[in-house]
């Protein structure tokens, strides 16, 4: 069995990114979404990664942990605006908050 | 060995993450991504970044995917509503993923020419990354705590009840 090269983490990270537009892009839940944003920003921070490990140096490890600190804080925030959505409109569902529209 | 232990990792999370996006129940959406960051915990420790392996279990199952957990709980009523939750918009959805992931793949596949030898080997990273921390990235690393501060109490100031009351 061959050795692991950097196309085999590419290629996990690519099939996580895009489960993770899928997710966003079809499911009404507004945390769902939130779910499939957490898991765009993990196959980013495995590209980071991986490249920080066969290129020799320790820069992709230390921008993957601000990625880390962003997404905690891009959590809360998120989940707060969730929060005051349902205490307001009653729903999280994506497609029934469209006041804006008319 | 290292690639046996690869496919297993690359299995339970690609697994876990089509049943986090495909499942009609949020609280089964929400567990199956917790097997998801355990997987990438695991690439990690493979790529030898033992710190952020770490990192990775206290902040994403540890806080974010609770926050997560949270929001499923206070948003649902789930004494009077039922979890479910549909996918809608499925064939576009996937022509865009799809698209999307074959782009990608052909990037990473065709026309890359990055060079593939063999990885560099560390015992540990953590007294490199300290090292880092203070030195180099200091700057950026003051700046991501002071979001974070202000982030967190947004966040806090955002999801409080009753202004009303308070202010009265």
């Amino acid at each position: 069995m061959e050795s692991l090269t950097l196309n085999h983490f590419l290629t996990l990270s690519a099939i996580l990114f895009s489960l993770g537009v899928f997710g966003v892009m079809t499911r009404r839940n507004a945390v769902v979404v939130l779910m499939g944003i957490e898991l765009m920003l993990n196959s980013a921070n495995i590209n980071l990664i991986a490249f920080s490990r066969f290129n020799g140096n320790l820069d992709g490890q230390m921008l993957a942990i601000f990625v880390i600190v962003l997404a905690a804080a891009e959590a809360a925030v998120a989940l707060a605006i969730i929060l005051n959505m349902y205490s307001n409109l009653k729903t999280v569902n994506l497609d029934e908050v469209d006041q804006l529209k008319e | 060995m290292e690639v046996i232990m690869f496919w297993i990792l690359a299995v339970i999370i690609v697994a876990s993450a089509i049943a986090t996006v495909f499942s009609k129940n949020i609280i089964y959406s929400a567990f199956s991504l917790l097997f998801s960051f355990l997987g990438v915990a695991g690439i990690y420790a493979m790529l030898s970044a033992d710190f952020l392996a770490v990192t990775q279990i206290m902040v994403y199952v540890g806080g974010i995917l609770t926050l997560l957990l949270f929001g499923v709980m206070l948003t649902n009523r789930i004494t009077t509503m039922s979890l479910k939750t549909d996918v809608f918009n499925f064939i576009p959805g996937l022509i865009i993923a799809a698209v999307m992931l074959g782009s990608l793949l052909y990037v990473i596949w065709v026309t890359g020419t990055w060079a593939k030898h063999s990885p560099a080997v560390w015992d540990t990273t953590v007294e490199s990354i300290g090292t880092l921390t203070i030195t180099q990235y200091l700057l950026p690393f003051e700046m991501v705590a002071i979001i974070l501060l202000v982030a967190v109490v947004g966040a806090s100031y955002i999801a409080r009840k009753d202004k009303q009351n308070i202010k009265s």
